[in-house]
């Protein structure tokens, strides 16, 4: 699976996630995710992804941006990934993925979208 | 049936650092060296719980973690409330010097991780003499900063959930569960600027660079150890460090990240025990 086929799923795996879900409860965000060149926009209520699309969303405003190139997601996504590319913050600070934007929704609920952008690590190859 | 006590005592330290009365709570276990364990920024003594309960360190090793004071059940001292809580090399040096001398430690091992990294390299640069051998975990003398720090302290975001949230991709993916969320727990748990604080020794004034040459491994020796997956202190940035310190002992440990005392203990122990076999035959 590509790194966008596995970010498509991301829906699903957080809807098999019920303790994730009730870790984000409080959470009210949109952000875009970028994995490589390809854009997703997210809406996140109540810490249920109730948006979830594809592709370029002209003037659509949100919160923040999290960027990061095909590289770092397959290397953050492998089943123990390696040292370096296991977390989202060592991703940034080696140069392959950046924030920007309101970075308080994001800080205020750092642990679930760590952990949200961490679940695509669960599709093992052949699902 | 018997209560099932863990071997560690706690008591509450009554001791004088800079002038200024203190009551330091320290737990301790073991017989034998002196053995200090200094925690990371923004945590306490209770990360070296491991080491404390085990037997092949505390038949030879007397070992003692206390919590800096602001940290733990340490008290911050009379009127901590006018000021900005900010460590820095000197107020971190003198608290270690005065826990050691008030407990009459002979020549202690003094072991710190992170913060408690960098300042055992202080310890390494002007005090040797008090010190029977050095180990830093997590250390090096610079490190290129993750984060802005005033996402710590603001009335806005939940300072002990911030905190853990960043710290917690600093632990090695093969973390058991338990270790893992015991770590990040003790993270959720410092008074409100604490980490910061710290930070300010981290960043603003602890850079150690260009002195760490001082640092004679024949006075003390001196121990480095990083995990492989510490991206805060990375391998390189110990590595680097080591190069400029003739002598220092330098280890990458494998499955661990900035807490490994604490994040997956039985790995550590792989790694820490014949350093300190190597410090006991020594003395």
């Amino acid at each position: 699976m590509t790194p966008v086929q596995r970010f498509e799923r991301l829906a699903d795996l957080l809807a098999a996630d019920p303790d994730l879900r009730r870790r984000g409860r409080w959470v009210e965000a949109e952000c875009r995710v970028e994995i490589g060149a390809e854009p997703f926009h997210l809406a996140i209520r109540g810490g249920a992804i109730e948006e979830f699309a594809r592709g370029p969303r002209l003037l659509r405003s949100v919160a923040f941006s999290i960027r990061g190139t095909d590289e770092a997601w397959r290397r953050h996504w492998q089943r123990v990934p390696e040292p370096g590319w296991h977390d989202l913050f060592a991703l940034t600070k080696r140069g392959e993925a950046s924030i920007d934007g309101d970075l308080r929704p994001l800080l205020q609920n750092l642990q679930y979208f760590k952990d949200l952008l961490a679940l695509p690590r669960r599709l093992t190859e052949g699902h | 049936m018997a209560p099932a006590f863990e071997p560690m005592i706690g008591r509450y330290l009554r001791t004088e650092i800079d002038g200024v009365p203190h009551r330091i709570y320290f737990e301790e276990a073991g017989q034998g060296i002196p053995l200090v364990c200094l925690h990371t920024a923004g945590a306490d003594g209770r990360q070296y719980r491991h080491l404390m309960s085990d037997p092949e360190v505390t038949r030879r090793f007397r070992v003692l973690a206390f919590d800096m004071p602001w940290h733990g059940k340490s008290t911050p001292p009379d009127g901590w409330q006018k000021d900005e809580y900010r460590l820095t090399t000197a107020s971190y040096t003198a608290a270690i010097r005065a826990f050691c001398q008030a407990m009459e430690l002979d020549r202690p091992v003094a072991m710190g991780c992170s913060i408690g990294g960098r300042i055992v390299l202080n310890l390494a640069i002007a005090h040797a003499s008090e010190f029977r051998a050095l180990i830093a975990l997590e250390a090096a003398d610079f490190q290129q900063p993750w984060y802005d720090t005033a996402w710590l302290h603001r009335p806005d975001v939940h300072g002990g959930e911030v905190c853990a949230a960043l710290v917690s991709g600093l632990i090695a993916p093969q973390s058991p569960s338990a270790a893992r969320h015991e770590t990040l727990w003790m993270y959720m748990q410092s008074g409100p600027g604490v980490f910061k604080g710290d930070l300010y020794f981290y960043r603003v004034d602890g850079d150690l660079r260009d002195k760490v040459e001082a640092i004679d491994t024949t006075a003390c020796p001196l121990y480095l150890l990083t995990g492989e997956y510490d991206f805060s202190c990375t391998p390189e940035d110990t590595l680097r460090t080591a190069r400029h310190i003739p002598g220092a002992e330098v280890q990458i440990m494998k499955e661990l990240g900035h807490f490994p005392m604490s994040e997956y203990p039985a790995k550590f122990r792989e790694y820490i025990l014949p350093v300190l076999e190597r410090i006991a035959s020594r003395s």
